[in-house]
């Protein structure tokens, strides 16, 4: 389950910068049958939580309305210097995890 | 005590089971939300606080050829300040087996009340996003998406 995220690695202090996130995820819905006419289990990311040196900037919950491989696009006030942490929870109860660096002059 | 009359909601819902039992619907056929069950779901989001027009902005595709895959942002008008952002954003859906699409928790930190993200349609429909501010109003708005091709699978 490997993420894309783009962010600029420099800015300026005050600047909000745009955030982008690609997540590889199937996003199963729960309300699908599989071929056997069986439920296919629900199994999503159902939270993304963002934090800038500690501090959260933003958490998004998804339903099963989400698409398959979600690409969120957010903002973020620079302010200092240090690392962002992406963690996203699936409900298989695995916690994945991106760090990226931002220099802030 | 006997309730003479059915909603709507409970209506579809009695007739939806029946063609079930009949074994008239395809197996794969989902229950949809509606607008009662999205006016239900803002209810239990935002408590006792309405919705007013203004200040939430959405910006949907007119038709979305897939629906499994529909753009949406959610841009809300706020100076993100410490006294004076948004808290959080909630998107749903009034044609889909759940109404629920997302819910964005916002900061001061964010700068810049604008989220965007993709989803799935199971026809078309119409989708809202509701804005809840730091001082506890509530902004919402409505906008119609046309389906061509549902997107929850089946």
């Amino acid at each position: 389950m490997a993420a894309k995220i783009k962010m600029p690695a420099t800015a300026k202090k005050g600047d909000v910068v745009e955030v982008k996130v690609l997540i590889d995820h199937a996003m199963e819905t729960g309300q699908r049958k599989g071929a056997d006419g069986a439920l296919i289990p629900r199994k999503i990311i159902n939270k993304f939580v963002c934090t800038y040196n500690g501090k959260q900037v933003m958490q998004a919950d998804y339903h099963p309305a989400i698409s398959a491989n979600p690409f969120m696009s957010f903002f973020l006030a620079a302010s200092e210097s240090g690392e962002v942490k992406f963690q996203w929870f699936d409900d298989d109860g695995s916690v994945q995890e991106a760090v990226q660096k931002i220099t802030v002059e | 005590m006997l309730r003479k009359t059915l909603s709507r909601r409970e209506l579809l819902l009695a007739a939806g089971a029946g063609a079930l039992a009949a074994g008239l619907l395809p197996p794969y056929a989902p229950a949809l939300a509606d607008t009662a069950a999205v006016e239900d779901a803002i209810k239990k989001l935002l408590g006792e606080v309405k919705p007013q027009q203004g200040k939430v902005a959405l910006e949907v595709p007119e038709v979305a050829e897939s629906g499994a895959n529909v753009p949406f942002t959610v841009v809300v008008q706020s100076p993100m300040t410490d006294k004076d952002h948004v808290k959080a954003i909630h998107v749903l859906a009034e044609g889909n087996p759940l109404p629920g699409v997302a819910t964005f928790h916002l900061t001061p930190a964010s700068g810049k009340a604008q989220v965007s993200l993709r989803m799935r349609l199971a026809k078309t429909q119409n989708v809202r996003a509701v804005a809840v501010m730091s001082d506890g109003q509530a902004y919402a708005i409505t906008k119609e998406v046309k389906v061509t091709a549902g997107g929850c699978g089946g």
